[in-house]
């Protein structure tokens, strides 16, 4: 018997104030300067209401558990002290998948428990066991094909085939068949464990045909499901901390997937099933194709003298930065270019780098200032009057065929005005399309320059030029 | 009189002999938890500034790392094997998720500053 069986009802004063730590520490992140105190407030929450649980009278042995919570908590301590800040989206996918798994686990034992004890299941614990079972597994899955894909063990092109949407259409209808067997004629299960399976083929199925460059939209999403998971295991155990904890959650995830689509100007539905992308690499369908058409080259040592008697400096970073590792370089250039009287801002579109502010954290970590950086609506106005918009490995985020080719794929997605500024310079590894794949009609302007070779290097040559002008 | 009392009696009786009935007011208990708690997190969340979405997202998920409460309460409670085992499963990948989720969100916040450090970090 727990701890020493302390009556329920003060548990759930405990998860009642782990509730309320909860929604205090979320708001304080509204603010960087506070957002470190609010994560520290929700964690002193969640130690409040484990520590509680290990008091339950139904925990029968709690040293078993904390044995549990020691292998487990062991594990995440030691991936989230090692992880690499570019690696942060396939992090949280990881995390994200333990979660709905834990979920589908939770509630698939207390069924099991259930149907064992010969209890009568009404309909609303059998209802929420499925939806707890189901959507924590395709979370699960989902998850671990994310991560796949960020990571490259898994082609981040999109897989298709003919025939796809009717094969997973089909896994979907024999899930929902499955559950109301479940639910109105038999609590059998192996029923329930034949859903698990189909759910996590259905996760596999659904992320599969989704392309690299749409992973930011599916882990938000795939957050949201884990989070309504939560919920639903929370009905399934009449547990009202993690029905809070996870509808707050299921509302982040929703918000960041309208938001992230918003960003890219495509519908969920679109890039859920559009298979949109190849990954990078080859080009696929512009209307002008531009094979053999000159480009304006720069050296180092031009650039710098560009950037150096510059008024205004517009920095737009993209993945391809935080790949080549070359935050820090960067910004030791904005600083010598600040020295020399150079006005240095960062603009940052909504979707650059791999997961919903993921750029602004690589930039956090090569410490600049989060004063420095500013959104899309913010700096677009901005462009107009800047000297030179200096585009560090980003490419489809300022590909003005976005604003005027209505048969670019990318057509409508809010973009950096980068072309409105006097002048332009693309630092590039070579002339490779971005991560959608798709051909870029900046670098032809007469007012671009390019210049080639790896993002760290060529900063830190540009950051040496400046210091000896 | 009497007659009245004791029809009312038999009403609340009957009432709560019927488990369906309380299990319905139950679920609305819950549900409305639930939907006011969504309302709550859309006007939460949507104060968020772009620049710190992705420490929100780590974040949430450490807090969707609740489950482990749920988790313990079944691997707890030595019910069947196959019960116990499954819940011990989701107590080691709640406890990875709360854990890592805190401590990586934990890792990002830090770096966010206003001004650059002097001196410079590393």
């Amino acid at each position: 018997m727990g701890f020493l069986n302390v009556p329920h009802i003060y548990l759930n004063i405990a998860y009642l104030i782990a509730a309320i730590f909860f929604i205090l520490g979320l708001k304080r992140l509204s603010s960087p300067a506070t957002a470190r105190s609010g994560n520290q407030v929700a964690a002193v929450g969640m130690a409040i209401a484990v520590v509680a649980t290990l008091f339950d009278q139904n925990v029968l042995n709690p040293w078993y558990i904390v044995v549990g919570i020691i292998i487990g908590g062991g594990i995440g301590f030691v991936l989230a002290r090692g992880v690499q800040m570019t690696a942060m989206p396939q992090m949280v996918a990881l995390f994200n998948g333990m979660g709905g798994g834990a979920a589908a686990l939770t509630s698939t034992s207390e069924f099991l428990k259930l149907v064992n004890a010969g209890e009568a299941i009404s309909y609303d614990v059998a209802i929420t066991t499925i939806l707890g079972v189901v959507i924590g597994s395709i979370s699960l899955s989902g998850s671990v094909i994310a991560l796949g894909k960020l990571q490259g063990f898994i082609s981040a092109s999109p897989v298709t085939y003919k025939g796809q949407q009717v094969v997973n259409g089909i896994i979907f209808a024999v899930i929902v068949l499955l559950g109301l067997y479940v639910i109105v004629i038999d609590h059998n299960q192996f029923a329930l464990f034949a859903m698990i399976v189909l759910a996590l083929a259905l996760g596999v199925a659904m992320v599969m045909p989704i392309g690299g460059a749409d992973m930011p939209v599916v882990i938000s999403l795939l957050n949201s499901f884990t989070g309504l998971a939560a919920a639903f295991t929370g009905f399934v155990l009449r547990s009202n901390v993690l029905i809070i904890s996870g509808a707050l959650v299921g509302a982040s995830g929703t918000l960041l997937t309208q938001l992230m689509s918003k960003a890219m100007n495509r519908s969920l539905t679109n890039v859920l099933f559009g298979a949109f992308g190849t990954g990078g690499g080859e080009v696929a369908g512009s209307s002008a194709s531009a094979e053999g058409r000159p480009i304006r080259e720069v050296t180092a040592d031009d650039a710098a003298t560009m950037l150096a008697y510059a008024n205004q400096v517009i920095i737009v970073p993209g993945y391809g930065m935080a790949v080549a590792r070359a935050q820090n370089a960067v910004q030791e250039l904005a600083n010598l270019l600040e020295q020399k009287g150079v006005e240095v801002k960062y603009a940052i579109h909504p979707v650059a780098g791999r997961m919903p502010g993921h750029m602004n954290v690589l930039l956090a970590e090569a410490d600049v200032p989060y004063t420095q950086l500013y959104e899309m609506d913010d700096i677009n106005p901005e462009f107009t009057h800047t000297d030179v918009a200096l585009i560090i490995g980003a490419n489809d985020v300022v590909n003005p065929a976005a604003r005027n080719d209505t048969k670019s794929p990318i057509y409508g997605m809010p973009i950096l005005d980068v072309d409105k500024a006097s002048n332009v310079i693309v630092m590039k590894r070579s002339m490779r399309s971005g991560f959608a794949g798709i051909e870029n009609e900046l670098f032809y302007e007469p007012q671009t320059s390019m210049l080639f070779g790896d993002a760290k290097e060529t900063a830190e040559s540009l950051a040496s030029a400046v210091k000896q002008l | 009189m009497g007659n009245l009392l004791m029809s009312l009696q038999s009403v609340t009786q009957q009432a709560t002999d019927q488990p369906s009935n309380d299990q319905g007011i139950v679920l609305l208990g819950s549900l409305t938890i639930f939907v006011l708690a969504v309302f709550l997190g859309f006007e939460i969340i949507s104060k968020v500034p772009t620049t710190l979405h992705t420490p929100l997202m780590s974040g949430t998920n450490a807090i969707h790392g609740i489950v482990l409460v749920g988790a313990m309460v079944v691997a707890g409670a030595f019910d069947t094997t196959l019960a116990t085992i499954l819940g011990f499963v989701a107590v080691i990948f709640a406890a990875g998720n709360v854990v890592g989720g805190f401590v990586v969100t934990d890792r990002m916040l830090q770096m966010f500053r206003k001004r650059p450090q002097p001196g410079g970090k590393k």
